[in-house]
């Protein structure tokens, strides 16, 4: 097992996690696999058996490595905190995962920046999952209210036959800032994605998703699935492509989003493609403002109109 | 308990409702007979303030209160709600958070005895979203048992009957007559002759008027007899009108 710990940022930092809804005795727990960082700052890694977790700091990148070894099938989420506590900062990361061979896990990512005024957080993830293999990813945001924030997560993932691949990020908490999110995902035989965010963006929030699936293997199948709420002046462009590209591969792009003021704007643009006569792929976006009947039918329970709107929003943000 | 009065409804210069009384009493299930287009669900939005309907005419008065200025929720925190034929869908909204949403601070066992009572297992529902993974029946049935939470003191059920299976449709009936029970009245809006014979009182609609009113069987059989053979559905003759 490594334990590194700068124990007072580690302290202030554990705190924010937990104040953001993580759970801290995971952290602190050594029969947990984990990953704390602060800014630049790696102050805690924890492997367990058949988890090995490095990350170092490089020339001002944080270079993460996680490896599943083969068979392992890993019991508790491996949580992952990446933090800038400070008002301005800088957090470039490097993650590189490796799932082997019909291993199983989930990861817990937690992103905290409190206080932010300018900070800027870039992730480069390369994820490659190995046949029959099974990863989660669920990473969820805690902002501040300003704004001041550049999120730019990018990742390439390659799934092996029969590998299943789960990745949600929800950024709803908080003011968002500028949110350029990037992901491509390779799908081999038989294997199955599944891309889910979920993103409110406020005040004058600028969100960019971009998420891209090659169904390249026979019978591959995956989905898309993009909520976005929008309120004040935010804007959002959302782009679901996937390309069927193989024998019986399945794709479905399926994204929502909610106008919720008269200055905000979105945009969604699906783009389905099919190489292969025997695969199909479909999709379905609705943009518009938030639907009456709906509000109306929480109304007549008794919840005034913009009770009822937050029970809307939440809901699509669940 | 609620009095309409003279209530008139139109759109694009064609008259919908059109000077329709009726009142309902306390604890009355009161039926609302009439076929496809004769304004029973305009009625309903009316009473109930939905759907950008506002009378052009007459009022609707309840426990003594004209309820023209009141919003949608106002009306519903005075008692009034409605269930509608098609029920809303919304993602991320547990069918137990949807029940509890009418403030009566219910605890899970009351939540639960009112998907029992619409014949949902609660086990099976209390975790799904109220979404369109629920089927037509489902979402019907919840939508019910939603009215139930909420123990109001007039519910206004448009077609609560439609798309529910034979087997399930009593228990739906039965769960509508219980809330009679419990002192709540009930505007039981529908086109089946069997469902209306729950009811103590039937009014029979016709192009946007109450043409007759009276107990069940009878009005009920006059309403086969009669409005199921009409040549002239929503045209009544000076006949039908002089009823």
């Amino acid at each position: 097992m490594i334990h590194y710990l700068v124990e007072k940022e580690y302290q202030e930092l554990v705190d924010a996690y937990e104040k953001a809804g993580g759970d801290k005795s995971a952290l602190l727990s050594g029969d947990t696999a984990s990953l704390v960082v602060q800014e630049d700052r790696v102050l805690s890694a924890t492997e367990i058996e058949g988890v090995k977790l490095a990350a170092k700091t490089d020339e001002g990148f944080i270079s993460a490595g996680l490896l599943i070894e083969e068979g392992c099938k890993v019991s508790r989420p491996i949580h992952l905190c990446f933090g800038v506590l400070p008002q301005e900062g800088l957090q470039r990361i490097k993650l590189r995962v490796d799932v082997k061979r019909g291993a199983e896990a989930k990861v817990i990512a937690h992103c905290i920046f409190p206080n932010a005024v300018h900070i800027i957080h870039k992730m480069d993830a390369v994820i490659n999952i190995e046949d029959n293999a099974s990863f989660s990813y669920k990473e969820t945001h805690y902002h501040g209210d300003y704004g001041g924030i550049e999120v730019v997560p990018k990742a390439k993932v390659t799934l092996g036959e029969r590998a299943l691949y789960e990745n949600t990020f929800s950024l709803v908490e908080g003011c968002i800032g500028k949110l350029d999110f990037d992901y491509e995902i390779f799908c081999a035989a038989k294997s199955v994605a599944e891309l889910t965010a979920k993103v409110y963006g406020k005040k004058d929030d600028i969100i960019r998703i971009f998420e891209k699936v090659n169904l390249n293997g026979n019978g591959a199948r995956s989905l898309i699935k993009t909520r976005i709420v929008l309120t004040d002046r935010a804007g959002a462009e959302v782009i679901g492509e996937t390309y069927g590209n193989a024998p019986y591969a399945r794709g479905h792009v399926d994204c929502t989003e909610l106008v919720n003021g008269e200055e905000a704007v979105a945009k969604a643009i699906p783009l389905v493609s099919v190489t292969n006569e025997k695969a199909k792929v479909t999709h379905e976006a609705a943009i518009g403002s938030i639907d009456r009947r709906q509000v109306e039918t929480l109304m007549a329970r008794g919840l005034d109109e913009n009770e009822a709107v937050d029970v809307i929003v939440k809901g699509i943000l669940r | 308990m609620l009095e309409v009065e003279n209530l008139q409804y139109g759109l694009n210069g064609k008259s919908i409702i059109n000077n329709l009384s009726l009142h309902v009493d306390k604890g009355e299930i009161h039926g609302i007979l009439g076929e496809n287009g004769t304004g029973k669900t305009t009625l309903a939005y009316l009473i109930m303030g939905v759907n950008n309907c506002e009378p052009t005419g007459g009022r609707v008065v309840f426990e003594d209160q004209d309820i023209a200025d009141l919003s949608v929720s106002q009306r519903a925190k005075k008692g009034i709600t409605l269930a509608w034929q098609e029920p809303a869908r919304i993602e991320g909204l547990r069918v137990r958070d949807y029940l509890k949403l009418s403030g009566n601070n219910l605890g899970i066992e009351q939540v639960e005895n009112c998907l029992w009572m619409v014949g949902l297992e609660p086990a099976q529902y209390l975790d799904r979203d109220v979404d369109d993974t629920l089927s037509g029946g489902e979402r019907k049935r919840i939508e019910l048992a939603s009215v139930l939470a909420m123990r109001p003191k007039l519910a206004i059920l448009d077609e609560p009957d439609s798309g529910i299976d034979i087997i399930s449709l009593p228990l739906i009936l039965n769960g509508i007559v219980e809330m009679s029970k419990r002192g709540s009245s009930v505007l039981l809006i529908t086109h089946n002759e069997k469902v209306a014979e729950i009811a103590h009182r039937v009014s029979l609609l016709c192009a946007g008027k109450i043409i007759r009113t009276g107990e069940p069987a009878g009005t009920s059989q006059w309403f086969k007899e009669h409005c199921r053979t009409c040549p002239h559905i929503n045209e009544p003759t000076e006949w039908d009108k002089g009823l």
